[in-house]
């Protein structure tokens, strides 16, 4: 048993200060993100958050090239980029989407150049990679406040517009004739999904980052029936992803070929994506053909007089 | 006289110049069953969402209970027309009636047992009390109308407006849901204004008509309204009422047979169809 246990867990793994920050940190920020992104798949938004992540890349990286922790970056294009999008309303698929992929492809290229230049006069190569690809590992202790804050306002923002939200998904025009500001509590949403957006780019990349949003999400959803379940389940299955990709993480600096470890971001991306495909061959929930042969005698017990 | 409930006086919609709405004037008592009728594009939605004070109005005046609309108004329940539910929706039916009662609201709440068993009561009403714990995404058209009719009227509203509630629904479940609505309108005394391009399934519930066609309205008991006179002016080209089997048929003339005395001759020409 404990040989078992000594060989998942990897000599040191207990001991080591950035695995415990990882460990801390990537809870808090999984339980947001999964939270986030149960209303974000609600609301037909996933390629909201997409497009979010790619427009996180720019300021991550344009945050480096200036010095500054690439966190700030994330967070400010996020949130900025979130803003706008509902002002201008592109965060839908449909309409407009080519101006959105061309926006898009603007963003990244001047990535591109950012990192090249930061890269160039810094000749640290490991920096595109910890802004494409995450950086859980190597978190500077002055960023950890703000990111378990910043976690913490954007899951605070969700669950106080949690019924709104879902009203709204039912019908903007049920939630507009009851009074709520449909248009406001849209932005306030966005800006929520903007900064979780950003804290999954801090630990598993800008580029990965609405798979941690949206993956464990859209498992929950297919699990659990009502709004609370889902939320609780995502925010387990996101926290498994992130703490099982870290050990396997830590894990594989003994592993080929070079002893110098794989990324996490790969081992939670994949299991986030097991997660899923295991979900979709168990499926929750009955057929729609099931009970509609009933409706008839549903009818009649409801008409007759009580 | 009875205090009039909801009172629109000549309510003019214009949209994108486009005309929708001219010189409506409509009543409605309280507990009264009023059928919106009129062939689609007639301006019924519009309409309705007029009286939500989703759509402003060009001019004219909606008053409830004699004063205007005031926003957070629990007073109008609203039905809206086809919801396009994904199965993935992570609602169930009781999590759905809930919303009626709160949804509205910011912050969270914690379960209760007599909200529990409000909702329960409400379903049962209804007549889904069986699939209150199923996804409202899974649900055939005919569930989804009476959870969401259970959804409108949890908050007790006087007055309840539903959109085209009985399109694409098979004909036991459009009776199903016609007469849930007449019972539960008259028990808890609740206006029921419903918009239908078919009159004909609300016929045995139906104490009042508001005929919508080229944006204006006839508003009566079906009798005075349901007459080629009173439609062919309304309609502004000649229409004959047919009685077969029980049912009513509106019947327009085709294109280019305008009444002599068009009295709205500016009217760009519509193919009417079939209306009723």
């Amino acid at each position: 048993m404990s040989d078992l246990f000594r060989y998942v867990f990897e000599p040191g793994f207990f001991s080591s200060g950035p695995v415990h920050v990882a460990l801390a940190v990537g809870a808090v920020i999984a339980i947001t993100s999964a939270v986030v992104g149960v209303f974000t798949v609600t609301r037909g938004q996933s390629f909201a958050g997409h497009a979010l992540g790619d427009i996180a890349t720019t300021g991550g990286s344009g945050a480096f090239l200036l010095g500054v922790n690439q966190f700030w970056g994330f967070l400010a294009f996020g949130a900025g980029a979130a803003a706008i999008m509902e002002m201008i309303g592109v965060q839908r698929r449909r309409g407009r989407d080519v101006a959105t992929g061309v926006v898009l492809g603007a963003a990244l290229g001047l990535a591109a150049l950012f990192l090249y230049l930061a890269t160039q006069s810094s000749s640290t190569t490991g920096a595109s990679f910890t802004i494409l690809f995450g950086s859980i590992f190597v978190l500077t202790s002055s960023t950890v406040p703000a990111l378990i804050a910043s976690a913490l306002l954007a899951l605070l923002t969700v669950l106080l517009l949690a019924r709104v939200l879902l009203l709204t998904s039912l019908s903007p025009d049920i939630a507009a004739a009851r009074g709520v500001p449909v248009r406001a509590v849209g932005v306030a949403y966005l800006m929520a999904l903007g900064v979780s957006v950003a804290l999954s780019a801090v630990v598993i990349g800008a580029v990965l980052s609405t798979a941690l949003l949206v993956g464990p999400a859209a498992t929950a959803l297919r699990l659990a029936r009502g709004p609370v379940r889902a939320a609780i389940t995502a925010a387990v299955i996101g926290i498994a992803a992130v703490w099982l990709g870290v050990v396997l993480a830590y894990d594989s600096y003994y592993w080929p070929p070079a002893g110098r470890g794989w990324p996490v971001s790969f081992f939670v991306v994949t299991l986030i994506v097991a997660g899923y495909l295991a979900s979709s061959l168990r499926r929750g929930g009955r057929r729609p053909d099931e009970h509609a042969a009933h409706d008839d005698t549903d009818a009649e017990r409801a008409c007759s007089p009580a | 006289m009875t205090a009039q409930l909801l009172q629109l006086d000549q309510v003019s919609v214009r949209l994108g110049g486009r005309q929708i709405l001219r010189d409506v004037s409509l009543r409605i008592r309280p507990g009264e069953f009023t059928g919106l009728i009129g062939p689609n594009g007639a301006g019924k939605t519009t309409l309705l969402r007029v009286i939500l004070g989703l759509q402003p109005v060009t001019s004219g005046s909606v008053l409830i209970d004699g004063a205007p609309r005031s926003h957070r108004d629990s007073s109008i329940g609203y039905v809206p027309q086809k919801l396009a539910i994904e199965p993935d929706m992570p609602l169930r039916v009781r999590d759905v009636v809930s919303l009626g009662l709160d949804g509205h609201k910011f912050g969270i709440r914690l379960p209760s047992r007599a909200r529990r068993e409000r909702v329960n009561d409400m379903l049962t009403a209804v007549g889904a009390g069986r699939y209150a714990d199923a996804r409202v995404g899974e649900l055939s058209g005919g569930e989804q109308q009476r959870v969401m009719i259970a959804h409108a009227l949890i908050s007790r509203p006087r007055l309840l407006l539903l959109d085209e509630p009985l399109a694409n629904l098979d004909i036991s479940s459009e009776q199903g849901v016609v007469s849930v609505l007449a019972r539960l309108a008259r028990a808890e005394q609740v206006a029921v204004l419903l918009s239908a391009h078919d009159m004909n399934p609300l016929m045995p519930v139906m104490d009042r008509i508001v005929y919508v066609a080229e944006g204006r309205v006839a508003v009566g008991d079906t009798d005075e309204v349901v007459q080629p006179e009173v439609l062919s002016r309304l309609y502004g080209r000649h229409v004959d009422v047919i009685r077969v089997h029980g049912r009513i048929l509106v019947v327009a003339a085709p294109e280019g047979s305008d009444l002599a005395d068009d009295p709205f001759p500016d009217d760009a020409a519509q193919d009417v169809g079939i209306a009723g």
